[in-house]
């Protein structure tokens, strides 16, 4: 009884620790990404970018940090008080809520104990995905409203009719990945592509809709309408102020770094390196499970330098055109690819019918 | 008392608050709102009977996506005490004697159920996708099938009445 009660606290206290790591790895991740954001900004429009706090400007993300948070914090008077303070809070939980599920490496070994590095392997990962990017949308839309300004509640409908519209074209991308792994569980997509070869190889169109629709989720250029300034003045947070604001712009930051890392463990082998399984069985774990979480890492910062150069290259799109290319393209093009990856897991399974 | 059933307490007595703060609301953005913390309790009620693929379905579908419409149209038409139109006396009857005959429904399913056949929390694997996926693609494929041609052609119905003509 109290062995098991201590297995507990023990199982408790991994978790916990996981939990903690994790999202602290997604935070400073993301407040880099701000920094990182405009060095690129400055090196593609030919700037040197920020370069006063610290070395390369390293600390700038500090001094932004106290900015926001020794301003006034202002609630406007009309607003919805409650749901008002709720909406930067709702956008932050569904921005971290994903890194649950995503497996960061394979497991560790500290004092004896085997340490998956995983909070929880759920045999619906890609299921609980969906559910949380559906949450997404709440945090802008209870801003939006709970602001009681016109052009915040034309902004927060135009986000969530985006959000909703693109989440189809997305699933159904996803639905040929699982067609090709037989899983939903993330883990098990990842040995998947150990074993077989990444998802990219046979899902070349799949993975392009998927990273045309993450876009479009993270309400990034060329899709950050929602933000449209020349529109809508400034978009959903118009009215917030101090670390209000400063939530709903990190929201979108830890957003880009959790599809970036879903990208990387649903199409480019997760924390797999390749050609190293082989080498593999001689090392020590501990050493394997960090060395894959940097693999992952690595692939994650590609793609969120891929987030930034599209950003500072493509120029907006107009909502219709954006409405356009995700109902009469996009979701065509996902059905399509549906299809034929069914036909060929088919042939591939019971041979040629006729 | 076990781990299972606290969890269990807490998840009635937020489903059951929430359900009566949905009616019980003047504001319907509220309403909606705490109904979507009532399909988050029953989820977690689905969990706890091991229907994983039905909870995370009810929040994808539900919570996700109806629920968002709802948003949408109540933040639009933004209601308030100024715009609320006047109320009819007969619709206020007719809407009662309808909740009335609904309760009556409920309350006779209630009372005729063999409370011996309920399952127990964490019995059986129909409710994990995998056992799910079989079932419906065995044994239940005809019904299944019939089931997505309805939804098409309510999705046909939906673009012909959006249609501007």
């Amino acid at each position: 009884m109290l062995l098991s009660l201590f297995t507990d606290w023990a199982f408790l206290l991994e978790k916990l620790t996981l939990v903690v790591a994790v999202v602290s790895i997604g935070l400073v991740v993301a407040m880099y990404s701000t920094w990182a954001e405009r060095k690129v900004a400055g090196a593609l429009q030919d700037r040197p970018g920020p370069n006063r706090a610290g070395w390369f400007g390293l600390l700038q993300p500090f001094a932004d940090a106290i900015k926001l948070f020794s301003k006034e914090d202002i609630i406007p008077s009309k607003s919805n008080k409650i749901l008002f303070v709720l909406g930067p809070g709702l956008a932050m939980l569904a921005a971290v809520m994903t890194s649950a599920v995503i497996p960061w490496g394979d497991k560790i070994v500290i004092a004896g104990r085997e340490i998956t590095l995983q909070v929880s392997d759920l045999d619906l990962g890609v299921l609980y995905v969906f559910a949380v990017v559906a949450m997404g949308v709440y945090g802008v839309m209870i801003g939006g409203w709970a602001s009681n300004n016109k052009f915040s509640l034309l902004a927060a409908i135009r986000g969530a009719s985006q959000n909703i519209s693109y989440e189809l074209a997305m699933g159904l991308s996803l639905i040929a990945l699982l067609f090709l792994t037989g899983t939903l569980s993330l883990k098990g997509i990842v040995v998947g592509q150990q074993e077989n070869g990444w998802n990219i190889l046979y899902q070349p169109l799949g993975f392009l809709l998927f990273l045309v629709c993450a876009f479009a989720e993270c309400n990034r250029t060329p899709f950050d309408l929602p933000e449209a300034e020349n529109e809508l003045n400034f978009g959903y947070h118009q009215e917030y102020s101090s670390m209000k604001l400063g939530f709903y712009l990190f929201a979108e930051y830890i957003n880009m770094f959790m599809s970036s890392v879903l990208m990387a463990t649903l199409y480019f082998g997760g924390y797999d390196i390749p050609f190293f399984n082989e080498a593999a069985s001689t090392l020590n774990p501990t050493i394997l499970g960090l060395l894959g979480f940097g693999a992952l890492m690595t692939k994650t910062v590609l793609f969120i330098l891929f987030f930034m150069w599209v950003r500072w290259t493509i120029p907006r799109f107009r909502y219709d055109q954006l409405m356009d290319l995700g109902w009469k393209k996009l979701l065509p093009l996902a059905l399509i690819n549906m299809l034929i990856t069914a036909v060929v897991v088919l042939v591939k399974e019971y041979g040629w019918p006729w | 008392m076990g781990a299972t059933q606290i969890i269990f307490w807490i998840l009635s007595i937020v489903a059951v608050f929430s359900a009566i703060m949905v009616i019980t609301r003047k504001n319907p953005v509220y309403s909606v709102l705490y109904l979507i913390i009532t399909f988050f309790a029953i989820s977690g009620h689905y969990v706890l009977m091991n229907a994983q693929f039905l909870a995370i379905v009810n929040i994808i579908v539900y919570a996700g996506a109806i629920l968002v419409l709802f948003l949408f149209v109540l933040m639009l038409m933004n209601l308030n005490k100024e715009s609320e139109p006047k109320k009819n006396k007969f619709m206020l009857w007719a809407s009662a004697f309808a909740g009335g005959l609904l309760l009556y429904v409920l309350l006779a399913a209630v009372h005729t159920a063999h409370i011996e056949n309920v399952k127990g929390i964490h019995v059986g694997n129909i409710g994990l996708v995998s056992e799910l996926g079989k079932a419906l693609f065995t044994t239940y494929v005809v019904p299944f099938e019939i089931t997505s041609i309805l939804f098409l052609s309510a999705m046909v119905g939906a673009v012909v009445i959006g249609k501007k003509d």
